[in-house]
């Protein structure tokens, strides 16, 4: 009995390769998970909060949130000595859907010690229609705003119970004019981690309550739908942007 | 045991490597069919969704054909998928409320069944309840307002044919029915229902010029200040004209019908219901999930003018408070000019799509 249990076992592996002409290379290095999470004043922030939570802003606007995506590009990850390996090209943050993605077999995975990404698409990448797999999520932004894609989606709703109004904080390229367009991405780079050979996993903070704050305290009565072709609004969301972002646990 | 295993061992190193079958033997061997997926779609959108445990045939697209135009599935065999999903309406029913077996009206519209194989999400129905295309063609044969059968005395049915066992073996290799493999069959056929040669398709690929109004109509789609449709019906990027996501687009200030929310069973569901694809209004009247609105016009003056507020209300509702967008007349039909120039008029007379019976 044991020899055939031996026999079978052997056989299975051979009948799974005995017919295959190639063999993958496979190189083993460190792997890297990039976790983005999402906080307002500390407290941290999932779809499971959506529609019941409230939180307060800076303007002392009471709002409910519904819905947030993000694009985030061009992800790297940097070492000391100028050396850097771009992780992904972008990758799509919907709290309804995914949150963090993992890269395996990154060669010499040690002293990676910053990370850099692009909110949105820079002008080069923000190329109209040009990735199916954001198109078929209807990622897109129209063309008479400048086309290419939206950089975030942040809805909800605020005001008193019972007399709530909608917000649609959707960011992406500004019309100056018609047919004149500025590009709306910024950069951001978080330092002060030490990577490891085996596994590493960031956490990327993303603070709610700073897209509404610092430098401009955001007033949802002035702003708060059809912001898409509000330039105004557009150049406010890429200020108060730029301090949304920290470096969480890294481990 | 022990010979068990060792006929287990001989029958896997004679499946692994051989090519030419024993001799004698002729296998089952039904011939692939992969869908022709239109350019405006490969150029734009993912691949399509086709189970692994499913793959398209010409066999069992015949036979999922076949099956959904016979009323051999209900029980008093006077019922069949299409006789509430008309080829003439894009496999909608133009009555507002679909009728089963026993003269009894459902409380939603029959949906429209075409390029379903690009539901990424695989959530069917208009309140997502099914996941999978093959899982949803269960549901009609036993609901007690529709076929108002059972899945036994269905395959008693099929099994007594003088055609289908064998059908069934030509599709898939076995002529013992039962309703996964009627439902894979029917699946297989819904998947070939592909609609993509609208005017605005052909416009898309620099065949042909549309009007002015529909142009400008385009444009009231796509501009936020104005339709403001794109976010949940697609763009020019997207063209399949839905998210294929839920919503509560402001049809009620209460809900008699919660949708989604039954599904979810979260209270923020409530009132949530699938956006359905703009392509081939033409043909698909009445419209909403309970096909109140017997025009496009009447579903344009709902977003202009008629929003209803209500708890669970999409902030991309964003107008509410004002009771819509407030669309100019003009705005209007050249908005209604560009949702007709989303309908495939060779679609619903394509002969591949017609009854075989």
């Amino acid at each position: 009995m044991k020899f055939i249990k031996i026999f079978l076992t052997f056989t299975l592996i051979i009948s799974f390769f005995g017919c295959d002409d190639d063999y993958d290379t496979i190189i083993f290095g460190g792997t890297i998970s990039i976790n983005f999470n999402h906080y307002w004043d500390g407290q941290q922030v999932t779809s499971a909060d959506f529609n019941t939570e409230t939180y307060t802003n800076e303007n002392n606007d009471i709002l409910t949130i519904s819905k947030l995506r993000y694009l985030v590009s061009n992800i790297t990850l940097h070492k000391s000595d100028g050396s850097s390996t771009k992780l992904v090209d972008y990758y799509l943050v919907d709290l309804s859907g995914g949150t963090s993605f993992s890269i395996s077999d990154i060669l010499d995975g040690n002293d990676y010690s910053s990370i850099s990404f692009t909110f949105g698409f820079n002008e080069a990448d923000n190329i109209d229609g040009n990735y199916i797999d954001l198109n078929s999520k209807s990622w897109n932004w129209p063309t008479m705003l400048g086309g290419g894609y939206h950089f975030m989606q942040f809805e909800g709703k605020y005001g008193a119970t019972g007399t709530e109004n909608p917000f649609a904080y959707h960011n992406g390229t500004a019309r100056v004019s018609t047919g004149v367009f500025e590009q709306n991405f910024f950069n951001v780079s978080l330092e002060g981690f030490t990577s490891s050979e085996s596994e590493t996993i960031v956490e990327i903070k993303m603070n709610l309550d700073q897209w509404f704050e610092d430098p401009y305290t955001w007033d949802l009565d002035t702003y708060n739908t059809t912001l898409m072709p509000n330039y105004n609004a557009q150049k406010l969301m890429q200020q108060n942007g730029a301090s949304v972002f920290s470096l969480g646990i890294v481990n | 045991m022990m010979k068990w295993l060792k006929i287990l061992v001989i029958a896997t190193l004679f499946v692994s490597c051989d090519e030419n079958g024993i001799e004698g033997y002729t296998p089952y061997s039904p011939t692939l069919q992969p869908l022709n997926i239109p350019q405006i779609f490969s150029d734009n959108i993912l691949p399509p969704i086709i189970p692994l445990d499913n793959p398209q045939t010409v066999e069992g697209v015949a036979l999922g054909r076949k099956l959904f135009f016979d009323t051999i599935l209900s029980a008093n065999n006077s019922q069949a998928c299409a006789s509430c999903h008309s080829p003439e309406n894009a496999f909608t029913d133009s009555d507002r409320f679909s009728e089963g077996i026993d003269g009894i009206q459902g409380n939603r519209n029959s949906m429209p069944i075409f390029n379903l194989a690009w539901n990424y999400d695989d959530n069917f129905f208009w309140d997502g309840r099914s996941f999978g295309l093959e899982k949803q063609a269960l549901e009609p044969v036993e609901n007690p307002i529709e076929m108002h059968n059972t899945w036994k005395e269905a395959i008693i049915s099929l099994q007594n044919d003088g055609e289908y066992p064998n059908l069934f073996f030509d599709a898939f290799g076995t002529q013992t029915i039962d309703s996964i493999l009627v439902t894979k069959a029917i699946a297989q056929f819904e998947r070939t229902l592909i609609s993509a040669n609208s005017r605005f398709d052909k416009h898309l690929l620099n065949q042909i010029t549309l009007t002015p109004s529909e142009l400008n109509g385009f444009n009231v789609f796509m501009d936020e200040s104005k339709g403001d449709c794109f976010h949940c019906h697609g763009n020019a990027n997207n063209p399949l004209w839905t998210d294929n996501d839920f919503h509560n687009n402001g049809l009620d200030a209460t809900f008699l019908d919660i949708g989604l929310g039954k599904f979810t069973g979260n209270p923020a569901d409530n009132g949530k219901f699938k956006s359905p694809s703009l392509r081939n209004l033409k043909f698909t009247a009445p419209y909403m999930h309970d096909g109140r609105f017997a025009t496009i016009d009447d579903v344009i003056n709902h977003y202009s003018e008629g929003l209803v507020n209500s708890s669970t209300i999409d902030p991309l509702m964003k107008a509410v408070n004002d009771g819509g967008v407030q669309l100019s007349a003009s705005d209007k039909t050249d908005l209604k000019a560009f949702l007709l120039s989303l309908s495939d008029d060779e679609f619903i007379t394509n002969p591949a799509f017609q009854n075989p019976n």
